[in-house]
């Protein structure tokens, strides 16, 4: 007997928790790793809101990294950040916007952290001000909103299922697709209220999924970190505890067979990836039935794939794990000689097939 | 113009009444629910004897029949005024307005919401279940299962449910939840002897008379496990079974456990009404909405209102072995109040 | 070490569903006042091995439910059977007995370590 996530919408505990998620006229706030590793997913997000639902998002290519690596690593003080967010604000400002939406869920943890402190220490805000004055003579106004930019899809997600060239529905079996969902920790356990659904049953995913016919699965594990942890991997010798944090979760999920595991953060959508091949190096363990691993994708490239289109344009092949087991499933064609063509049709390196994880 | 009216027909009300009545003093309860009783009409038995707990309530029943005592039941209590005179006008969801000499609160108590504590899925899950749920299948079922029908092989009991929690917004101690983890753990084991009890606790505290003997009887003898630690989440597992994360601090290491029903120990909230009640005659209540009395150890019994009483646990969560020495002391300051007025 | 230069760690997590129940059994059956120990930790307190020793009497109950049966193994010789634990314990558990049935227990049962 399989048991899911039906019983808890049935219940919809998670209601209490809501947030005002602007979704037109957007200040964009980039991650600083998500380019290289979902090289896709932030075009997507720019793609689909200014494309498809003809939303006004501003990209700004004066923004920078809000620095949150280093300041979880404790190489960058917290008067530092709040100016670098001080900074961005003030970039918000002149480009005549007011809600920002933030692509990194450690960003946006930190911009809500910094905008807590600010109300609490308005002390604070002055000396930052004073700060970012001084070292660029900018100004800025505190933003209405702040969303992270799976909130943003979220409040679409009914407006994205409408056009919606293919469901979560196994086209073999004419069941739902099962998905486990994967919500970076400071997207709402260090403010549940700040989170749609709060931080014990987060719906920002889970609502995405349940609207384009998925099923959400609920494991014993859902809430566990990945293990990202900032400093705990950054040290090479550290990396066994961050990725046996990973290991917990596959290994709660692994019985309920996931179609696919789908991540808001930049770093658990890497480590949960990334560390699938890890682990079958190691222990010679995958933990899907085939030895493929299970996919793990960022909530734009679902979105893509869902709106009809080309996985190869969405990236998909960059992951560790291949997802043609998952686009098989939802009907969804692909030329596999395209896989590893650049945008002219030329041929592109193909990776070494590891031993243990299969790369279709 | 009536002596007294009495809000509220749980026991501590009943009590006050009949107390009262033995003193020659006539009282009036308005009882907002459609029977008198109280919370004790939803409980199958009692600490620390087991006796059943609606003999208790028959028993008062017979009391306030024997006393004629009237009650207005399906009465629920909007504002009371004060007048001139000293004497109280009560407003309430009848047509009529009630007069009184005197009033005693005896609002009773309201049970913890325990959706209120998201990570243990009450509501959610549905073998998560409350004390007063167990004590409902105690009262109605033969034979006891987990909700889902699944066959009790182990059971955990979570401490502290909505008490002694900064993150619900209640520091204080239910004191009674302890002891009915207690007697629900033992009654679990009576019924069941293959069932495997654990009690995940913070502090065991054992006040009460017979309280400690139960918790020694629990270990020695019915086998139930007691593990410091609170539990942190639960989770539905793939076979539906929960599972739950706490830490076994006598250890020093985290355990995950998987149990086929939990029960939340939830606690004992002031109800809203408290609130009602004192603005509009100007008692003092705490943060926690419960009634302050005038002096914690003198005059339990008297609100800093003159002519304003307060009976049973509408001051704090308290076992029905205070709130009925509660609501004896409280019907006694009343009287004493009204012997003067009574002399003149 | 392999070629990542780090490896998965075993979980420090107490696994309820593995543990061998065979000996916390044994004990309560022929030692019942075992099952009431309190972790107040006088008969540590007054233990002539804890005071040089990692011996500790008090953690025994938990380590046995635990299934930590190495560490106990270990430890249990340190016990000199004083008997000055049985003389504090305010529950008055028979610990000399509950040392004599570990050492029998772990000899004679076939625990899952």
């Amino acid at each position: 007997m399989i048991l899911i996530m039906k019983t808890i919408t049935k219940k919809q505990s998670w209601n209490s928790y809501q947030k005002e998620i602007a979704n037109d006229n957007l200040y964009y706030a980039r991650s600083c790793i998500r380019q290289n590793f979902f090289p896709a997913s932030e075009h997507m997000f720019l793609h689909i809101l200014q494309k498809e639902l003809g939303k006004n998002v501003f990209d700004d290519p004066n923004h920078t990294t809000c620095t949150g690596i280093g300041y979880h690593a404790d190489v960058v003080l917290f008067d530092t950040i709040q100016t670098v967010i001080a900074r961005h604000f003030a970039l918000m400002t002149e480009a005549g916007l007011e809600h920002m939406a933030i692509s990194c869920v450690t960003s946006f943890g930190l911009y809500t952290e910094v905008l807590h402190t600010w109300e609490h220490y308005p002390e604070q805000l002055e000396k930052i001000r004073d700060f970012l004055y001084k070292a660029t003579k900018k100004e800025f106004n505190l933003p209405k909103s702040i969303a992270h930019t799976s909130d943003v899809i979220y409040s679409l997600r009914d407006e994205i299922a409408q056009k919606a060239q293919h469901t979560l529905i196994n086209k073999h079996t004419g069941k739902p697709l099962r998905a486990v969902e994967h919500i970076g920790c400071h997207y709402a356990k260090m403010f549940p209220s700040k989170g749609v659904g709060g931080a014990e049953f987060p719906q920002v995913l889970a609502g995405m999924i349940e609207s384009w016919g998925g099923e959400v699965v609920d494991y014993p594990e859902r809430r566990h970190c990945c293990g990202f942890g900032f400093r705990n991997y950054l040290v090479q010798a550290n990396r066994g505890y961050s990725m046996s944090n990973s290991k917990k979760k596959f290994e709660s999920m692994e019985v309920y067979k996931p179609d696919f595991i789908l991540t808001n953060c930049p770093g658990c959508s890497m480590f949960m990836d990334k560390w699938q091949y890890t682990i079958a190096e190691i222990d010679g363990k995958t933990y899907d039935s085939y030895g493929k691993g299970i996919p793990v994708l960022t909530y734009e490239e679902l979105t893509g794939l869902v709106l009809g289109y080309n996985p190869w344009d969405l990236g998909l092949q960059m992951h560790q794990v291949q997802s043609e087991s998952l686009l098989d499933k939802m009907g969804i064609s692909y030329d596999p000689h395209l896989k590893y063509t650049d945008k002219h049709g030329n041929q592109l390196p193909k990776p070494v097939s590891p031993l243990h994880l299969t790369q279709t | 113009m009536i002596d007294v009216i009495i809000i509220g027909g749980g026991i501590a009300g009943l009590e006050t009444a009949c107390t009262l009545h033995t003193q020659g003093i006539e009282s009036l309860i308005l009882e907002k629910e459609k029977e008198i009783g109280g919370k004790l009409t939803q409980w199958d038995s009692l600490f620390p004897s087991n006796r059943n707990a609606k003999e208790l309530v028959e028993t008062y029943k017979d009391e306030i029949q024997k006393h004629t005592i009237t009650v207005y039941v399906n009465t629920k209590v909007i504002a009371i005024k004060k007048q001139n005179d000293g004497t109280f006008e009560i407003f309430t969801s009848r047509e009529i307005v009630f007069k009184a000499k005197t009033i005693v609160i005896a609002s009773g108590y309201s049970i913890f919401n325990a959706e209120r504590k998201e990570e243990y899925g009450y509501a959610i899950y549905p073998n998560v279940i409350t004390s007063a749920d167990l004590e409902h299948m105690f009262a109605t079922k033969k034979e006891l299962k987990a909700p889902s029908g699944r066959t009790l092989e182990r059971v955990a009991f979570i401490h502290c449910v909505g008490s002694r929690d900064e993150k619900v917004g209640n520091h204080y101690c239910s004191r009674l939840c302890c002891v009915t983890g207690v007697k629900q753990a033992i009654k679990i084991r009576q019924m069941l002897p293959e069932t495997h009890v654990f009690n995940f606790y913070m502090d065991l505290r054992m006040y009460g008379l017979g309280f400690e003997e139960m918790y020694r009887e629990a270990q020695e003898k019915h086998g139930v496990q007691f593990i410091r630690g609170r539990v942190s989440e639960i989770a539905q597992t793939n076979e539906g079974r929960l599972q739950l994360k706490a830490e076994d601090t006598l250890a020093a290491r985290p355990v995950r456990m998987q149990v086929d029903m939990v029960v939340l120990l939830v606690g004992m909230e002031a109800p809203e009404c408290n609130s009602i009640l004192g603005k509009s005659c100007n008692i003092q209540y705490n943060a926690a909405q419960f009634i302050v009395p005038q002096d914690i150890h003198y005059s339990s019994g008297i609100t800093s209102a003159e002519g304003v009483f307060v009976s049973g646990t509408s001051i704090a969560p308290l076992s029905v072995f205070d709130t009925i020495n509660h609501a004896r002391s409280t019907a006694l300051a009343v009287s004493n109040f009204l012997m003067p007025i009574q002399n003149e | 070490m392999n070629k990542f230069g780090f490896s998965t760690h075993a979980s420090r997590v107490i696994d309820y569903e593995t543990i061998d129940t065979k000996l916390i059994s044994y004990i309560v059956e022929n030692e019942p006042s075992f099952a009431s120990c309190i972790s107040c930790g006088s008969c540590t307190a007054t233990c002539s091995a804890a005071n040089l020793t990692y011996f500790n009497i008090r953690r025994l109950n938990v380590q046995i439910r635990l299934g930590e049966f190495e560490e106990i193994q270990q430890e249990i010789d340190k016990c000199m059977l004083c008997g000055k634990c049985m003389l504090v314990c305010p529950r008055g558990i028979n610990t000399r007995n509950v040392i004599m049935l570990i050492k029998r227990g772990l000899t004679t049962l076939e625990i899952k370590k």
